[in-house]
């Protein structure tokens, strides 16, 4: 049997006491969407933090297609092609396009002096190809905070994307966007599954991610209480079992 | 699919003539802005004045004086776009300054004394990043604490007292950093002033550095997220600074031949000025060398210019914060319409 992609083993976080993460077992295959659900403070972004190495588990291990880990960090957890897209985090507003998808990965001659000409023209490729921008006002100058909700979750996943990424983590990926820009999104959402990789997608939304989504985890307090695939449960009894942890801590 | 990307040719989007003199403005309208504020001011002491300004000597003047805190403005421009700010660079320009004059006095070797005090300036600049990277101390309290030390450092050591410089008159490096070419006509200064900016330029904008320190001005979290080293990057801005207001500091007293336990004090709020005149969005991620390099002109010609055309000394600090208002506003105006 193939080794998941992912594996984290018992893993436990506190921060000054207060305990986020309680013995967490989180696997995500190969080819894999995954919907990471729960209410506020449920430890969905800890636990994301601590696979993308930005937190150091207090206990626990993670294997990275069956290979053990040994001191997970954010370096580590990207050269492993694990890609973050978070609405408001994975980009540098100010910036322009070109600059975005080439953030932390600038294409240099020998003495980090940029290939700027190379980088646009590589852009421009993404922009036409990949993110099926056809628009001439967005060009590789563009700068990001002009552009929609939806076409900066395009641009942060084309980028994942591009880098071959095996896991890109998308955290409240439809959170205040129109229902336009909401179905962009989960059209990028569906291309990743289509280029053979996984996701994990952090949301509150589940109607909207329900559609493209494999497999479900529930998270309450720390814990993971429920694993559920898609074909095993409909939409209103997954939104029922989420009230349910809600109320009572628990699935039964 | 994805990897077809990668050789794929592009299509060349043409545009007219009038669509990229259009792309052009508004890609450097901040630029562009700043020019025509220094524009404006030289038309009016031309029209003022036209025998001060119409003659060579004022240039010679400003290329003599302005470039001590063009560089400051010029180097400081990277802490600001990174999101930080420094208030001790004075302080470490005169610190630094005095550490060059005494090992030139105490060894006689002026390069040693030089040297050292580009060192020292790192150090003080390093330790500036220290605190703000691994204490955690945010960089204004940081750096004015720094400010008071390293001040109060040079008075303990130099007992409130300057230290003349007349004896490295004609020394190869006296010439090389404050001498005058061709002919006696420009002060070597300018020359430093021009390779630094041209330097920081490339640096901010043709290097991996420059996107780095802009990356993470504009939004850290992201950069950390990407596996930018923050740490490091903070930690090499306020360094850069260090170095070049020691350099600066260098350059100013041998300009006059003196070093005075003063020096710096004063180029505090013009270097701060000149950078956000410049275009250098005080939150950080962005800003322009260039800008800077016409803020600090503008702010370096003013003084002068305002006693040309014939107001008194008094209207100096009226008309700087009236160029800055006006500047700003234009910039408000311009990024509200991005």
């Amino acid at each position: 049997m193939t080794d998941p992609l992912i594996k984290m083993v018992n893993i436990n976080k506190t921060f000054d006491g207060v305990v986020a993460l309680n013995d967490v077992n989180f696997e995500i295959g190969h080819n894999e969407i995954i919907g990471l659900i729960g209410d506020n403070g449920a430890g969905k972004s800890t636990l994301i933090k601590v696979l993308m190495g930005v937190h150091r588990p207090n206990k626990g291990m993670i294997y990275f297609k069956g290979k053990k880990m040994e001191n997970w960090s954010v370096e580590i957890a990207r050269r492993s092609g694990i890609e973050p897209v978070y609405q408001e985090r994975a980009l540098v507003d100010k910036q322009c396009l070109w600059k975005n998808i080439f953030m932390g990965r600038e294409i240099t001659h020998n003495l980090g002096f940029l290939k700027v000409q190379e980088s646009r023209e590589k852009t421009e490729n993404l922009m036409r190809k990949l993110m099926g921008f056809t628009s001439k006002s967005i060009t590789p100058e563009s700068i990001v905070k002009n552009m929609s909700g939806g076409e900066k979750q395009g641009v942060a996943i084309a980028r994942a994307l591009y880098f071959q990424a095996e896991l890109i983590i998308l955290d409240e990926p439809t959170t205040a966007l129109s229902i336009s820009e909401t179905r962009k999104v989960l059209n990028f959402i569906k291309m990743i599954k289509e280029e053979g990789k996984s996701a994990v997608v952090i949301s509150h939304t589940i109607y909207q991610i329900y559609p493209v989504v494999d497999r479900f985890v529930i998270m309450d307090r720390g814990r993971i209480v429920g694993e559920f695939k898609k074909e095993e449960v409909s939409m209103d009894e997954l939104i029922g079992k989420l009230h349910m942890v809600a109320d009572t801590g628990h699935i039964s | 699919m994805v990897k077809n990307l990668r050789v794929q040719e592009i299509t060349e989007v043409e545009l007219s003539l009038k669509q990229k003199i259009v792309e052009f403005t508004r890609r450097f309208s901040i630029q562009l802005s700043i020019v025509g504020v220094l524009l404006l001011l030289f038309s009016i002491f031309i029209i003022r004045n036209p025998g001060v300004f119409f003659s060579p000597t004022i240039y010679r003047a400003f290329m003599s004086s302005i470039p001590f805190s063009a560089i400051i403005a010029l180097s400081l421009t990277f802490v600001i776009i990174n999101g930080e700010i420094d208030l001790s660079f004075p302080s470490v320009m005169g610190f630094g300054g005095w550490v060059f004059a005494s090992i030139y006095l105490a060894t006689g070797n002026i390069y040693l004394g030089f040297v050292i005090s580009l060192i020292a300036g790192a150090c003080m600049g390093a330790v500036n990043g220290l605190l703000v990277t691994k204490i955690g101390i945010p960089s204004l309290v940081a750096t004015i604490a720094t400010s008071f030390f390293w001040r109060g450092a040079l008075m303990v050591l130099a007992a409130g007292k300057g230290i003349p410089l007349v004896i490295t008159r004609g020394t190869v490096l006296f010439n090389i950093l404050v001498g005058r070419i061709p002919w006696g006509q420009i002060p070597m200064q300018t020359i430093w002033t021009i390779i630094i900016a041209v330097f920081l330029w490339f640096l901010l904008n043709r290097h991996r550095f420059g996107l780095h320190v802009s990356y993470i001005g504009d939004n850290i979290e992201s950069s950390k997220m990407m596996g930018i080293n923050v740490e490091k990057v903070k930690i090499l801005v306020f360094v850069q600074l260090g170095i070049f207001a020691v350099f600066s500091g260098i350059l100013a007293s041998l300009e006059v031949v003196y070093l005075w336990p003063t020096l710096g004090e004063g180029y505090l709020i013009k270097a701060i000025a000149a950078v956000f005149i410049g275009g250098t969005l005080i939150y950080g991620g962005t800003g322009t060398i260039f800008g800077t390099l016409i803020g600090a002109i503008i702010i370096g010609c003013l003084e002068a210019g305002i006693i040309a055309i014939g107001f008194t000394g008094f209207w100096t600090q009226l008309l700087y914060g009236f160029v800055m208002i006006i500047a700003l506003s234009i910039y408000a105006y311009l990024r509200r319409r991005r």
